[in-house]
């Protein structure tokens, strides 16, 4: 055999190696799929996890700033008794806080709070849809976290760290399983309200291969940047410049032999398919009505949030491994009636109708979903204006906070964990932020202890050197 | 996918020479390091669980029975046959890898006692090798390539046939200008017939200005260079481009490697430091600052040095001092102690921002300075500034003394902590012992928000508003003086302790600045930055020579001679090459640390020279070209796509150095960031310059720069990843950046070159590719041609077909690659 012969043999062969539901030859992919899934080069292909998992995907409901808990799910009727009255010294001790004083006073909650459901979790009168599923959800009363400020806080959440540049925790998901989809990125991320603390390191990969960062779906203009052509770039015209890039990047792939040069063609043919793919994904004409107000698509305030809750599904629908969808800001500091109030209403429908949703269309099994912040907020108040009424706000509270979850892997219906009278420290089942991690990966099949990366002379995990799956969570 | 080079080679792919079958394997060079690397973390000195220490010969005995491998329990273990796998966590061991362990114990398990642990290579004293002996006399071009044959003739390997020409003037003026050639630098060279026209290229080359833009990136990349604090305000440092000026000029000036990193460290501390000397220091000025108005200032001080040491460790020593933070090293013999004394150097330093005026700025300032200073003087004492102030200070120091009385009050001494360098120093230093420029700065934060008790004078309040007002018209029309962020002696933060696992709220024993123990030179006091930098460059020192010189191999090859360029300890990989890294040391020294000389004796070389296709015979034996049997195609780093685009489409403005640049960025990128959320396009031709100048905002930073893996600027990066994806691709396509350079260049097309298709083809090519075009080609090409003229025939509004060839040339795989 000639160098020649051999060059075009064995580029031929890896090209269709690398190719993993390549260029044209959709069917051949598929009749190779097996083969291709435990050889493949393409980094986003659906890998096997540590053990079968009851979730396939996680849609993480970020709720950036820390939503009030003693406000939302964790009432405490004690806190009256010491409104506007300051905690006993033993329980501020050593207490760092953000901006408030220990010494600040007391700050007993407005709201009223029910009991929803069979399980009769109780849940705030600020999220009356939320209460409809409560049978399907699983509050955690029990969290906390190292960080009192929001960008460790958030740092912390997704990366287990409060180092910059670390990978977030929906890239170690995708770097651990890969997607099924193979039209659109595996992790993507929505966004709605204010720009976040955490910017891009909430969901950026850190140190690993950028493949594994979420694809952030902008809110206007192209959904994913530079998805549109250029004017005067029809389909058409996009697919005959691509049919010529593909075969002067197959001659040149055989003139030189560089394996690099088939996973390139190959990336340019998965951007074709997220362009044709993407108008299809937006398209809500195809949902019902009653899908539409169930989310509260066409009305306001719900609109942004429900379009992305929407969006949500539709991509997991697709196979889309890791959804994040990031709401800003629950970072109450003063008029906390108010604003919290705001947030509720634009979130509180939109994920109550996700939740039901993914439950009539048998998704919620293999759906992870998850609601949540940073951080929680302090019992004491915090008053930045004395002169202004209904000033009163809460500080960062990562001592003791709450956060739901439901669908795939977890057990539905039950209210985890206890804080004291005071929602100051936590009573009973603390889940620490790696906790909640390890128990999220375990849901998805993976084990945490043993999904590494190995940079910088260590191995490096998303729950550091710590983390324990909470068994009390799993179904 | 490239990607995964960098992942295989953190656990070699190359199996050890010598561990063939049949051949003895010996245990310091093939057996010891695999047990370091996989084991002695749980099985060492530190921690030996299951009271097993495979670092200790009497130990291991338990689990090895030699001449036996089926009988060791080490061989089950790590195979994983009764069930449980060791290494519990990370890489298991590669067959191979259980191949030798296997044929080590088989062949007798033979362990001296001379091979004690603590020998790793990278501690040993460089050495200066001899170029070793080769058979193949003709074809080393000077020693680089006898290290580089004697080693492929060992494997029975040939060395690849030189690049064509065009392809060798491509390759060297990228990898040193970052540029490719233009159409006449390549028909010059190729029409050149002199022995030594390649070395003439090679010197135009090192003497263009675009060197120093070239080769600064990758340095800039160690610094974590950025425009911005990162963390959650992100607010713009308006002065970084200062110190990335200075690192492009002094590569343009080919300072020496050691004046380079002096100066870096501790330019402050040189005798008679000028201005310039300071702004290197700029380079510790790069760490990120959290002004998250809750932080607190302690603790958002220890993360920074943790940085400056951290930095300190890869960039200059290769080693992960970091992992010292909270215990020994696990790995190497950093001690925890180790890592304190180095914080000890920058604890004794802090930052500061001076005037350093760029030429021609000083005349301007000088000639408005009196009025601007009487216009000032006269509007601070018309509103009666001095007096408010004093009475803001007073309630501010209660506040800070008394924290908890007045919560309005505690907010504003939280917000000056976060928001004013220094601000609490400045506040606590009597009014007559200022510096002026700490003055102005206390007075500007009063004047923004002299704060509550006036907050409830109305009046009160709009004057002092209407002073601000006018202080702002004056300084808005003043000449000031550029600045820059530099680093000082300051003994303001008492003795740097040990902080025990890490915690800086619990600190441990007192240490002073010294450098690592364990390293030659560790035992001799080093008290300033100063004699840390001169320790650094020392002879004595194994590392830093080694480290340098393999940063240049590893730019010129697209891999390094350790493939691990942030890691020399016992964790990263063995070199390919030991002795002909030690030689490039010794040689750095030799040639006074010239990057240029050093640059030039590489690219000088037949190894360089090679071509870089594939060849079959390499595929199994060596399939990541470690052995340097060829060169390799190497994609280009994000910023150099861009520069190519815009030089070959026309657009590129080579003006060099100044501040940063903001190219076109779509709606909705900026608008993520928590404050800074406007991204204002250069005017002009600004935004056509290379993309060493783009601004880098760390929140939110340029999307292009990301999509095509720049470093995120949080850490050192010392080698950047290369992946391959579809977002790349949507980028290249439809950016309109990007849209625009093909219409560029189908306008130069058109206009340049004159006559049928095939030679306008020909012009495209020789301007992207520097090359003719193939006749298929040039067939392909002109078929796509036809069909975009017909399209564009029935929908008028389609592009033409040039920009439509254009725009496919600019997509080309080799377009966007070093070959």
């Amino acid at each position: 055999m000639n160098e020649r012969t051999f060059r075009q043999i064995s580029t031929r062969r890896n090209f269709f190696r690398d190719a993993a539901g390549g260029i044209g030859t959709i069917a051949l992919a598929q009749l190779l799929q097996k083969e291709l899934r435990a050889e493949t080069t393409n980094p986003l292909a659906p890998r096997k996890p540590h053990f079968p998992g009851k979730a396939k995907n996680i849609i993480f409901l970020f709720q950036e700033g820390g939503p009030s808990q003693l406000d939302l799910f964790d009432p405490k009727p004690e806190l009256a008794k010491w409104d506007g009255k300051p905690l006993p010294d033993s329980l501020t001790k050593n207490l760092q806080l953000a901006f408030i004083k220990p010494t600040a006073a007391v700050l007993a909650s407005r709201r009223q709070f029910r009991k929803y459901g069979q399980s009769g979790i109780e849940i705030s009168d600020y999220l009356p849809h939320l209460g409809t599923v409560a049978d399907d959800i699983t509050v955690v009363r029990s969290m906390h976290t190292e960080a009192f400020n929001h960008h460790p806080g958030q740092l912390m959440l997704f990366a287990g760290t409060l180092q910059v540049g670390r990978p977030s925790l929906g890239s170690w998901v995708v770097y651990g399983l890969g997607s099924e989809s193979q039209n659109l990125p595996g992790f993507v991320v929505l966004s709605s309200g204010a720009g976040t603390s955490g910017g891009e390191s909430n969901f950026s990969s850190g140190f690993l291969p950028s493949t594994y960062s979420g694809t952030m779906f902008r809110g206007s203009g192209d959904p994913i940047l530079y998805l549109s052509n250029p004017p005067g770039v029809t389909q058409d015209v996009q697919r005959a410049s691509l049919d010529a890039l593909r075969d002067l990047n197959q001659e040149h792939l055989e003139k030189t032999g560089d394996r690099e040069i088939a996973s390139r063609i190959n990336s340019y043919e998965l951007a074709f398919r997220m362009q044709m793919s993407a108008p299809e994904l937006l398209d809500f004409s195809k949902e019902s009505p009653a899908t539409l107000e169930m989310y509260g698509v066409d009305k306001e305030p719900t609109k942004p949030y429900a379009t992305n809750c929407l969006l949500a599904r539709r991509l997991v629908e697709r196979g889309v491994r890791c959804v994040m969808l990031m709401h800003a800001s629950w970072d109450d500091h003063t008029q906390i009636d108010k604003k919290l109030k705001k947030n509720c209403d634009i979130t509180d429908q939109p994920v109550a109708a996700l939740i039901k949703d993914l439950k009539q269309r048998g998704m919620l099994e293999d759906t992870l979903v998850v609601w949540g912040g940073e951080f929680g907020r302090t019992p004491m108040c915090e008053i930045r204006n004395p002169s202004e009424a209904d000033n009163a706000g809460r500080d960062h509270h990562p001592v003791a906070f709450s956060m739901f979850m439901a669908g795939g892997g977890i057990k539905p219906g039950q209210t985890v964990g206890k804080t004291d009278d005071l929602c100051f420290h936590i009573e009973e089942d603390p889940i620490h932020i790696h906790d909640l991690q390890a128990t999220l990966l375990n849901c998805l099949g993976l084990e945490h202890t043993r999904l590494t990366y190995n940079y910088m002379g260590r191995d490096f995990r998303l729950t550091d050197v710590e983390g324990k799956v909470v068994n009390k969570l799993l179904a | 996918m490239r990607l995964r080079t960098v992942c295989l080679f953190l656990t070699s792919a190359i199996p050890a020479s010598g561990a063939d079958a049949g051949t003895k394997v010996d245990f310091a060079r093939d057996v010891q390091p695999l047990l370091q690397q996989k084991c002695v973390v749980c099985h060492g000195a530190k921690q030996h669980l299951a009271g097993l220490r495979l670092d200790d010969r009497d130990s291991a005995k338990r689990v090895i029975q030699p001449g036996h491998a089926s009988d060791s329990k080490i061989i089950d273990m790590v195979k994983g046959a009764s069930g449980k796998v060791m290494p519990p966590m990370g890489a298991k061991l590669t067959d191979d890898q259980i191949a030798l362990l296997t044929r080590w114990i088989d062949q007798g398990a033979n362990w001296p006692a001379s091979a004690s642990a603590s020998r790793h290579w990278a501690w040993e004293p460089v050495q200066h090798p001899a170029a070793p002996a080769v058979k193949r006399g003709d074809w080393p071009g000077n020693d680089i390539d006898k290290f580089v044959l004697a080693r492929l003739e060992k494997e029975g390997i040939a060395p690849s046939a030189d690049a064509d020409k065009a392809t060798l003037l491509r390759r060297v003026s990228i990898d040193i200008t970052g540029l490719p050639p233009t159409p006449q630098e390549t028909a010059e060279f190729l029409a050149d017939q002199r022995p030594d026209a390649y070395a003439r290229q090679v010197d135009r080359l090192l003497a263009s200005s675009h060197y120093g833009e070239k080769w600064s990136r990758a340095w800039l990349d160690l610094a974590h260079y950025a425009d911005s604090d990162g963390f959650e305000k992100d607010l713009i440092r308006p002065w970084s481009w200062r110190y990335r000026d200075w690192v492009i000029n002094a590569y343009n000036r080919d300072m020496p490697y050691d004046r380079f990193v002096t100066l870096q460290i501790a330019g402050d501390e040189m005798p008679g430091a000028t201005a310039e000397d300071r702004v290197a220091t700029g380079f510790y000025r790069n760490t990120m600052t959290n002004r998250e108005a809750g932080v607190d200032r302690k603790e958002a001080r220890f993360d920074q040095l943790i940085d400056r040491v951290g930095t300190t460790g890869t960039v200059f020593l290769g080693i992960t001092l970091r992992c010292s933070q909270c215990h020994d090293h696990k790995y190497d013999p950093i001690k925890q102690r180790d890592f304190y004394k180095m914080l000890a150097y920058f604890n004794a330093a802090d930052e500061t921002d001076i005037e350093v005026p760029v030429p021609g700025e000083v005349g301007s300032y000088l000639r408005a300075r009196p009025e601007y200073e009487k216009k000032r003087t006269e509007v601070i004492a018309q509103y009666n500034i001095p007096e408010l102030q004093k009475e803001w200070e007073a309630d501010m120091l209660e506040a800070m003394d008394r924290p908890g009385r007045q919560l309005d009050w505690d907010f504003q001494v939280t917000e000056i902590r976060a928001g004013v360098d220094h601000g609490e120093r400045i506040l606590r230093t009597a009014p007559d012992k200022r510096s002026e420029p700490d003055a102005r700065t206390l007075t500007a934060r009063f004047l923004r928000g002299p704060g509550p008790r006036f907050g409830k004078d109305k009046e009160l309040t709009a004057k002092i508003k209407e002073a601000k007002d006018k202080i702002d018209e004056l300084d808005k029309g003043f000449p000031a003086l550029s600045m820059a962020y530099v680093m000082e002696d300051r003994s303001d933060y008492g003795a740097a302790h040990i902080a025990v696992r890490g915690d800086w709220k619990n600190p441990g024993d007192e240490v002073q600045p010294g450098v690592p123990a364990f390293l030659p030179g560790g035992d001799k006091p080093a008290a300033t930055r100063l004699e840390l930098a001169r320790w650094i460059l020392s002879p004595e020192n194994p590392l830093a020579t080694r480290v340098a010189a393999n940063r240049i191999w590893q730019e010129l090859f697209g891999r390094g001679i350790v493939s691990t360029s942030d890691d020399f300890g016992t964790q990263g990989d063995k070199p390919s090459h030991p002795e002909l890294l030690d030689w490039l040391a010794t040689e750095y020294r030799r040639v006074g640390f010239s990057n240029k000389a050093l640059i030039r004796e590489i690219v000088l070389s037949r190894t360089y020279r090679q071509a870089s296709t594939a060849r079959p015979d390499l595929e199994k034996k060596d399939p990541e070209n470690v052995l340097l049997a060829r060169q390799s195609r190497v994609r280009l780093p994000a910023e150099l796509i861009r520069d190519e685009a815009l030089e070959v489409s026309g657009l590129l403005n080579t003006d060099v150095g100044g501040p940063s640049i903001r190219p076109f960025q779509p709606v909705g990128v900026a608008e993520l960031g928590y404050s800074v959320k406007k991204w204002i396009e250069s005017p002009g031709r600004e935004k056509y310059r290379r993309g060493v100048y783009i601004h880098y905002q760390r929140t939110t930073p340029y999307p292009f720069l990301v999509n095509f893996d720049a470093p995120d600027s949080t850490l050192a990066c010392t080698r950047r990843r290369l992946s391959n994806t579809a977002l790349q691709s949507l980028d290249l396509l439809n950016d309109p950046a990007f849209f625009e350079a093909a219409q560029g260049l189908a306008n130069r097309v058109e206009t340049e070159a004159s006559g049928d298709f095939k030679t306008r083809l020909r012009f495209a090519y020789s301007l992207c590719l520097n090359r003719a075009p193939s006749e298929k080609e040039v067939a392909r090409l002109a078929s796509y041609f036809d069909t975009q003229a017909s399209l564009r025939q029935k929908d008028p509004a389609a592009i033409e077909p040039w920009v439509g060839v254009s725009r496919i040339l600019l997509n080309l795989d080799e377009f966007i690659t070093r070959e």
